[in-house]
């Protein structure tokens, strides 16, 4: 991890929908290479940060870079440096693995050769070769989940967001995946990830804790563990997601 | 005394065996959690319990009533909250609810005593849209939804799944307070820590019960030495520990990797030395008792159909 370089770069964010304030005055830098896990309750507005982010939506205000490009003129660059994944949305359920990592290759504007070179490799590490030609339907949740990331990084972005990648996949496999982002992120891949799980949140370099649209907490998990006085990232979060609570019933 | 009695269910979809000599009992009032990722049969045996599907094969009774014959009484005892939200997101949150109530030929007032710990929390709420509401209300609205015509039996297809820590809490808070009302609660979660909240747990993977003990007893029946294991760089933690000769199986759990030898000969400064000699600073190695997510892993590496494709 190099300190020296904020990848992404944000100030004072603000994303206002009529009047409600989904990201109140967002500060924070993610430098390169580092794993940065995005926390929050439901609700407490990591998805409407991560659209903008990714370019999807523009912010209300605010100053905001993304691997070096301005956020409100330069989203096709931002797009193109970036890759994104979710569980909700991955890969298309009637191609098979193959055509999907073909299209996704397409789609980054790789050539022909450079991806059937990279599917080979690509298969060969996640042992699917023998299925490289089943349907993504057909294949269990955790090689989705697994295959859905290797796709995302396919063209080998500067930045890759997973939101909630791992919702409901098997033990081990949720194990399995978190090794494909350390490795990703030992190459240099920066990696922006938001969990429910909170053993996950602590494999995460640094996290930020979003609660109402701010952020109110920002370092390593251990600084928060022990900031917090807590035994676990779990206390930690429902410390702080609680203390929001009752302020507000207050 | 039994709520639910289920003897060797089995359902296929074409060549996919969702449930395979599916047999378990649940005694009323107990409280009884169904652990396992998803594709594990959970929801299937869960629309087989609720009389929304028939099994191809084997036979099952809720509250002495028979899923397939006598499926319109039970569907009167039976609270169901699906895994997908499935409330009407353009009725407001009170209208769902006299919906629901009207349904089943009684209304909120009757039974408001029993849903009222929950639904105090979203009445703030009770003009707003269904459908606009955030995941931990939803989960709460669906809930009040499901218990409001005083339910015997209430089965919960995953609950907490996509919703966060504060709000998962809160849900097995109500599920107690329930069950102390004597409501027989079956219930279906990703999420191994929360099999500890189950008087007892079914542990599911490709289709089938792996265990089905109390969450104690299946802490106490693992059968490995465990170890936690520390080093500052995890990433090259995990890299060497693959290459230990002694490693049976090594998988991060959050700040630490939890260890199992191969071999019951093995003790902590044997790794202690391995990983001081690749360069690792202050490594901690030492014995820690397993969690359910250990036991539920230990469980899946010895399945065999651990890997195989074919038989997801």
């Amino acid at each position: 991890m190099n300190n020296s370089t904020p990848i992404i770069r944000v100030r004072n964010l603000v994303k206002k929908f009529g009047d409600f304030v989904a990201n109140d005055h967002l500060t924070f830098d993610v430098f390169s290479g580092e794993i940065f896990g995005f926390l929050g309750a439901n609700g407490a507005g990591k998805t409407t940060a991560i659209r903008i982010l990714c370019g999807l939506s523009k912010p209300t205000s605010g100053e905001i870079s993304v691997a070096g490009f301005n956020i409100y003129n330069q989203t096709e660059q931002i797009k193109r440096s970036i890759g994104y994944m979710s569980q909700k949305f991955s890969l298309y359920e009637d191609l098979t693995i193959a055509e999907n990592i073909r299209f996704y290759g397409g789609i980054y504007g790789l050539k022909r050769k450079e991806i059937k070179t990279q599917t080979a490799i690509l298969l060969e590490k996640l042992g699917m070769n023998d299925y490289r030609d089943q349907l993504i339907r057909d294949l269990p949740l955790g090689w989705r989940q697994k295959l859905a990331f290797s796709v995302a990084i396919f063209h080998n972005p500067k930045i890759v967001f997973l939101d909630e990648p791992t919702s409901g996949v098997d033990p081990i496999t949720r194990r399995q995946f978190w090794n494909l982002i350390y490795e990703a992120a030992h190459n240099g891949i920066t990696v922006f990830v938001t969990t429910h799980y909170m053993d996950e949140a602590e494999y995460c370099d640094r996290i930020s804790m979003m609660v109402d649209g701010q952020i109110v907490a920002l370092d390593s998990p251990g600084k928060l563990i022990q900031t917090y006085n807590a035994a676990n990232m779990n206390e930690v979060f429902l410390k702080l997601a609680r203390s929001s609570l009752t302020e507000v019933k207050a | 005394m039994i709520s639910i009695l289920a003897e060797q269910i089995g359902k296929s979809y074409q060549h996919i065996h969702a449930l395979e000599n599916v047999s378990f009992q649940v005694g009323k009032g107990e409280l009884f959690g169904f652990i396992g990722p998803d594709g594990s049969g959970k929801t299937t045996l869960f629309r087989i319990l609720t009389t929304l599907i028939v099994p191809d094969s084997g036979s099952v009774t809720v509250e002495n009533l028979d899923v397939l014959k006598e499926y319109k009484k039970l569907r009167t005892m039976l609270g169901y909250m699906p895994g997908k939200f499935s409330l009407y997101p353009d009725l407001t949150v009170e209208e769902n609810l006299e919906f629901y109530a009207s349904i089943f030929d009684t209304t909120i007032q009757e039974n408001y005593h029993l849903i009222r710990d929950i639904y105090v929390q979203i009445e703030p709420f009770k003009n707003r849209l269904a459908g606009k509401l955030s995941g931990g209300m939803k989960q709460k609205l669906a809930l009040s939804c499901a218990m409001i015509h005083k339910p015997t039996v209430l089965v919960l297809d995953e609950p907490t799944t996509g919703v966060d820590a504060v709000s998962r809490v809160e849900f097995w808070e109500m599920l107690k307070k329930l069950k102390s009302e004597g409501v027989t609660i079956v219930v279906s979660t990703p999420y191994m820590e929360e099999a500890g909240l189950c008087d007892r747990v079914a542990l599911m993977q490709f289709g089938k019960i792996m265990k089905i003990a109390p969450p104690q007893q299946v802490i106490d029946e693992y059968r490995r030495n465990l170890f936690s294991v520390k080093a500052e760089n995890t990433y090259k933690l995990i890299e060497d520990l693959q290459r230990f000769p002694e490693t049976g199986s090594a998988f991060p759990f959050g700040q630490s990797v939890h260890f199992t030898p191969k071999s019951p000969a093995f003790f902590p400064q044997m790794l202690i030395d391995f990983l001081l000699q690749n360069d690792h600073q202050n490594p901690d190695v030492h014995s820690i008792e397993p969690g359910i997510e250990d036991c539920f892993m230990e469980l899946m590496t010895e399945s065999p159909d651990a890997g195989d494709l074919s038989k997801i």
